[in-house]
């Protein structure tokens, strides 16, 4: 179960969750179509983020986007050719669906890249000189290709690690008090200390196996790339499995009960590791209070060390702190889980 | 409070009973012998140390057998041994020698590669028992190690410990709340409700009520009848069913006079028995609850005695289940009829859960014919389900609501409304003694509550056909026989009971019994006549529990043979 | 029947309501995330560091720097000196774009020649990488309209004009707060009232059930109206607070939400008495329950859009009741859809709560083992 578990998972997210857009249907309304129109509609046509459709009117444009049919609207009006040739900046209308915020963004960035193309395109064919007076030479480290599976996917790791280290201690632990299992334990010479380790090393080295299994998957199936040191990888790993772990421990010996143990994993683990860890949305984006939410989420000090081991190679500047965190977690977590576990029942 | 003032001591070398129903705090006392509770006021030393202080130093040389032993039910026999040797620091060297002693004695040798949790439930208990002694410890804590187990394992099991004390000199507290075990201790501590209430030798408990129990029969009269005229007498202290007759215990020592015991009978016969060791704790129990519980359960006319000749209400023909290719209940017949106690009797896993689980349509069959009250109840319509009642193992109630919301809800489950349901509601309250914990959270109450609580709510729409699946088991001899007299009573007046239980005492109280294993029926019929069957000079008055373990065992014979 | 019904109702309800852990389950936890949740999932930029290097110092490059610095989105933490921070800077994450002036920019913009401004953006996180370069492309074209107006150079041919339809501040909250309706909702409704089930056939309590004169209907309609019930108003709560506090506009008919939201619990708790019915212990229905939740919300539309992935999984969430009510959801907010218009996310989110239920009803019996 430790080890299907994050396969599984990884499988389905790997393909499912990503944010690169591309194909975005896009409504195409030209008023009247001539040459000028036609080399910027030759342009959007060309780029591999879109795949316009032309629309005789704005009015039957604007009910396919109603209908979801098309995600935006580009609209060169009756005039356009007119003032390209006369007065220029003619309007070259953008209508996007706006309800999902951030695929508009993304789409009205890539309509200003085509933007740009067209622009440079008519300058070059007329020998005139660069009209943009500002050339811009964006660089992206460590993802050129700036494709959102390589950075969700090491986060992804994160998140499935938490979930089934986490809850799978949570609720084998949280049996183990309720059968009453433990008490044989508790009265041989073996320390609490012992007990527990014992009890939790074979979740630790089965996480430990699904880790693997995911990094192998990450690299081999979804071609991430690996640019930092495995030494790293695994040492961090285990930090972060320990911090788990411990979570997962506390949860079973606060609860006690599988059920609430299980919707107490649930509710903390889930959907905290889903939304506060930088997985998917960037922490230094959220408000201060949220901001100090997070650093209870072990989640985010590993999602940032995996982000830039995977991506990046061995930032000591960034893996440092991180780790340590982790190490302050596990600590805390196995400590607090240690000190409410003593050798008595009571 | 768990545990109240509780003073006892326990010999060396001995084996010490620790003897009271579910909840009386028996696992919390063990538990603090082993030093795994702190104990708020009050001091236990354990061979010597002080247990509240030097923990440690106790655990190190005692076994402590849990009620649930964690064994790694994923790692084989051996490597569970090896494990706790481990664990407990046993020195390789050592090693070969106990294991070899402790599979022998365990008779657990040939399963050295078995997966624990492919054992069965006497096996486990029998390898948790390895496990604890892998380092020959001074003292034994055992916790209820009979608990769930069938008899002829209950039996290895004591073989086994009565050798540890015998040739290892161990000494052993063992909790039980089977009281025929009592008899095989050294010494016992009687514990009700948190208290000591006696501690002697089980022999001298026994032996103080010497010459106060009798069998009792009268002519052209029901035991059932008798057994209701006989609870209720002047002067006597128990009376339970034993096959065809009432077994008392007096008040007072001396044969009764039949004239002032049953004065409008005529041909009584009165026959002095042995007492037993169970006589003396409800001796016990009832000189201090005397006026506690209620003593009632008022039988319903009893001349409108249906002794036999009813017509069959079930019907189970060439009944089989099968779960993959594992035949769990295989080509079972037999009737029951209307108004007779129906006793289904069966070590684990022997079929009988399953049986009566296809009877109560919880279950489809795999084969056969089952007609209850004419309907099969998997398939039949939900108003056939509305002439059954049904009591499930543990007394399972809604724990977070109240007596009275679980009152409630199973009579509206039942379909009763308006007045009835008024009525029937007062009626539980009143008959069963909740009306004090009609707002109590039921999960809070007490076993004995709990247990009247779910016969109240199976009966709230007066069925015709009761199943009771292990209706008594952990609650104290005085719920139980007040349980029995309500059954006793709801059959006088015509209603069929189908019971399971592990009980073979309670097996008494039946008109038939069905004695199941490997998922056949090994033996029919009533108390009386499977006892007889196992009669012998050397055992001439066998117990239910003999004529069980005598039948297991030839039919064992015969399969191996 | 329906008295039978409504006592099961009430002892579901109440066993709900009366256990301390469950109560907190359903009150403490929603609230807590539905409050850190909606100001954190998002996707808004806000105060990214940026560091800026000058190599010429000069009135224009002025100019254009502030243009980033004065950009609410951007702040700047450092000004260095020499090029060799740069990747440092951006490797330990300090900041996540470096805006650096070529040191001939003055020259190049006055002499028409291209006048270089390199963009370096840290692509861990590679949405953030184009949503930081989305803007400074935004800025810096802003930048060039001003310098050919000032400077008497021809206009360019066209000009972008981007407007943005339903939500025209492009705001991420608008987007996610609905979506919280959503997976709380669906959170909730799994955790309490699925798996009950798999809790009664523990306790045993459902074995009790099951020889009671209810047929399965009754079981299904006593285990599944609380379900509605508390979902409702569990929903309600979190709807208010997104229009009350978050203020996200309500442009559509509340019939039509509510219809899908009513679907919506139907689906979800058909799903859960499925699973619940299924496991045999507690431990197995919760670990069934995650298995089902964990996808469910992460291909929904929630946070990374459906469109997006690949085409067989698009057609996996078909049969996702999340997705379809999401898609309700900031329909009815967003676009002011009506009943009318979201038939094609009603029909798929009945279909799952007709065979969840059916499935679960047959499962109760079946499974009785």
């Amino acid at each position: 179960m430790a080890f299907l578990l994050p396969a599984f998972l990884l499988l389905i997210f790997g393909y499912g969750v990503t944010l690169d857009a591309h194909d975005v249907p896009v409504a195409l309304v030209i008023d009247h179509p001539d040459a000028v129109t036609a080399s910027f509609s030759g342009k959007l046509a060309h780029s591999p983020y879109f795949s316009p459709r032309a629309f005789a009117t704005i009015g039957t444009a604007e009910k396919a986007m109603a209908d979801h049919e098309v995600t935006a609207i580009v609209w060169l009006r009756e005039d356009f050719t007119r003032k390209v040739l006369s007065a220029g900046a003619a309007p070259l209308g953008v209508i996007v669906n706006g309800m999902d915020a951030n695929s508009a963004r993304i789409i009205e960035g890539y309509l200003q890249q085509v933007w740009m193309n067209w622009i440079e395109a008519r300058a070059a064919e007329r020998a005139t000189p660069p009209p943009l007076p500002v050339a811009v030479q964006p660089t992206i480290r460590f993802n050129p290709a700036v494709s959102s599976r390589d950075y969700l996917i090491p986060g992804l790791i994160a998140m499935i690690m938490t979930l089934t280290g986490a809850l799978l201690t949570a609720l084998v632990m949280a049996r183990e008090w309720e059968r009453g299992t433990l008490e044989a334990l508790m009265v041989t010479r073996a320390t609490i200390r012992e007990i527990l380790i014992a009890k939790l090393l074979p979740y630790f080295l089965l996480g430990m196996g699904g880790m693997a299994a995911s990094v192998a998957m990450a690299v081999a199936l979804f071609h991430v790339p690996f640019h930092g040191s495995l030494a790293v990888l695994t040492g961090t790993s285990a930090l972060f499995l320990l911090a788990a772990l411990g979570m997962g421990l506390l949860i079973s010996s606060l609860a006690r009960n599988q059920f609430v143990a299980g919707q107490i994993a649930i509710i903390t683990t889930y959907l905290p590791a889903f939304i506060l860890s930088g997985f998917i949305f960037d922490i230094g984006s959220m408000p201060a209070p949220v901001r100090v939410v997070t650093h209870v989420v072990p989640a985010r000090y590993f999602v940032s060390i995996l982000q830039t081991v995977f991506l990046a190679g061995d930032v000591w500047a960034v893996i440092l702190p991180n780790a340590l965190a982790l190490a302050a977690m596990a600590a805390i977590f196995l400590g607090v889980a240690r000190m409410g576990a003593r050798k008595r029942l009571d | 409070m768990a545990v109240d003032q509780v003073s006892a001591q326990v010999q060396r070398g001995a084996i010490t009973g620790l003897i009271g129903p579910d909840g009386a705090g028996k696992t919390t006392l063990m538990r603090l012998c082993a030093g795994l509770l702190r104990a708020e006021a009050g001091r236990i030393e354990v061979l010597g140390l002080d247990v509240a202080r030097d923990p440690a130093g106790a655990q190190a040389r005692i076994g402590y057998m849990p009620q649930r032993f964690g064994l790694y039910e994923d790692l084989t026999v051996q490597e569970n041994l090896d494990l706790y040797a481990d664990l407990q620091g046993v020195p390789a060297h050592a090693r070969p020698a106990r294991y070899d002693e402790l599979l022998h004695l365990t008779g657990l040798r040939p399963f050295t590669g078995r997966l624990a949790g492919r054992l069965s439930g006497g096996m486990k208990q029998k390898l948790g028992l390895a496990c604890t002694l892998v380092r020959a410890p001074e003292l034994l804590f055992l916790d209820e190690p009979t608990v769930g187990v069938d008899p002829v394992s209950r039996r290895e099991l004591w073989a086994i410990l009565d050798h540890l004390t015998r040739a290892e000199k161990m000494t052993a507290l063992l909790s039980t709340s089977y009281l025929d075990e009592a008899e095989r201790c050294n010494a016992v501590v009687l514990i009700h409700e948190g208290r000591v209430i006696g501690a002697d030798d089980p022999a001298r408990f026994t032996a103080a009520l010497a010459g106060r129990s009798f069998h009792v029969a009268a002519e052209g009269v029901g035991k059932r009848p008798l057994y209701e005229i006989l609870s209720q007498g002047a002067g006597i202290l128990d009376a339970t069913i034993q096959g065809a007759q009432v077994r008392i215990v007096t008040e007072a020592a001396g044969p009764p006079q039949a004239a002032t015991l049953l004065p409008d009978l005529p041909g009584v016969r009165i026959t002095p028995v042995p007492p037993r060791f169970e006589d003396s704790f409800v001796a016990l129990l009832r000189q201090r609850q005397s006026a506690t519980s209620p003593r009632s359960g008022r039988a319903p006319a009893l001349a409108a005695a249906t002794e036999g000749g009813g017509e069959d209400v079930i019907v189970v023909q060439n009944l089989t289940r099968l779960f993959g290719t594992f035949r769990a209940v295989d080509d079972v017949s037999f009737s029951v009829r209307k108004g007779e106690i129906f006793g289904l009797l069966g070590a684990n896993g022997a079929g009988k859960s399953t049986t009566f689980r296809m009877l109560c349509g919880l279950l489809p069959p795999s084969g056969g014919r089952l007609r209850v009250a004419g309907f099969d109840l998997g398939h039949a319509a939900a108003a056939a389900r509305g002439r059954i009642g049904y009591m499930a193992q543990k007394f399972s109630l809604y724990g977070d609501l109240s007596v009275m919301d679980n009152l409630r809800f199973f009579s509206s489950a039942y379909k009763l409304r308006g007045a009835r349901r008024r009525q029937r509601i007062a009626w539980a309250l009143e008959e069963f003694g909740l009306g004090p914990v009609a707002a109590a959270t039921s999960r809070d109450l007490p076993l004995g509550y709990k247990q009247r609580l779910a016969l109240a709510a199976a009966l709230m729409h007066e069925p015709d056909i009761l199943f009771l699946d292990e209706p008594t088991s952990g609650v104290d001899p005085l719920a139980r026989r007040e349980f029995w007299r309500r059954i006793n009573a709801l059959a006088e007046a015509g209603v069929t009971v189908l019971v399971t239980t592990h009980f073979m005492e309670e097996a008494e109280y039946c008109d038939h019994l069905v004695i199941m294993a490997q998922g056949r029926i090994l033996a029919s019929g009533d108390s009386e006549s499977l006892k007889a069957r196992f009669r012998s000079e050397r055992r001439p008055d066998p117990t239910m529990e003999d004529a069980f373990i005598a039948l297991i065992e030839s039919a064992a014979a015969a399969q191996a043979a | 029947m329906w008295h039978q019904v409504f006592a099961l109702i009430v002892k579901e309800l109440l066993a709900v309501l009366k256990d301390r852990k469950s109560r907190m389950v359903l009150i403490g936890p929603p609230l807590i995330q539905l409050m850190v949740f909606g100001y954190a999932a998002t996707f808004d930029l806000d105060h990214v560091p940026i560091a800026i290097y000058d190599e010429d110092p000069s009135a224009a490059s002025r100019d254009l720097i502030a243009r980033f610095t004065g950009a609410p989105v951007f702040q700047e933490v450092a000004s260095l000196p020499s090029a060799h921070d740069i990747d440092a800077l951006i490797d330990a994450r300090r900041v996540a774009m470096v805006l650096s002036i070529g040191r001939n920019f003055t020259r190049d913009l006055l002499r028409h020649r291209p006048a270089r401004v390199q963009v370096i953006v840290d692509g861990r996180n590679s949405n953030t990488a184009l949503l930081i370069l989305g803007y400074a492309n935004s800025i810096i074209a802003d930048f060039d309209q001003a310098w050919m107006r000032d400077h008497g150079r021809p206009p360019l041919p066209a000009v972008l004009d981007m407007r943005a339809r339903y939500n025209p501040s492009l705001s991420s909250q608008w987007f996610i707060v609905p979506g919280i309706v959503a997976v709380l909702t669906q959170v909730v409704v799994l955790l309490v009232i699925g798996l009950s089930v798999a809790r009664e056939r523990e306790a045993g309590t459902f074995d009790q059930l099951l020889v009671t004169p209810m047929r399965q209907i009754d079981i299904l309609l006593g285990k599944g109206l609380p379900g509605l019930l508390i979902g409702g108003i569990e929903a309600s709560v979190i709807i208010l607070a997104a229009i009350l506090w978050f203020h996200v506009p309500l442009r559509g008919s509340l019939p039509a939400l509510y219809l899908g939201l009513f679907l919506f619990i139907a689906a979800v708790v058909g799903i859960g008495l499925m699973i619940s019915s299924l496991a045999v212990t507690q431990q197995q229905a919760l670990l069934g329950a995650f298995l089902f939740m964990v996808p469910s919300i992460t291909l929904s539309d929630f946070a990374t859009p459906i469109a997006n992935m690949p085409p067989l999984i698009q057609d996996l969430t078909q049969v996702n009741p999340m997705r379809h009510f999401l898609a309700v959801v900031r329909g009815v907010f967003l676009e002011g859809a009506t009943l009318s218009s979201l038939w094609s996310h009603y029909w798929p989110m009945a279909l799952v709560a007709a065979a969840s239920l059916a499935a679960a009803g047959w499962l109760f019996r079946k499974r009785a083992s």
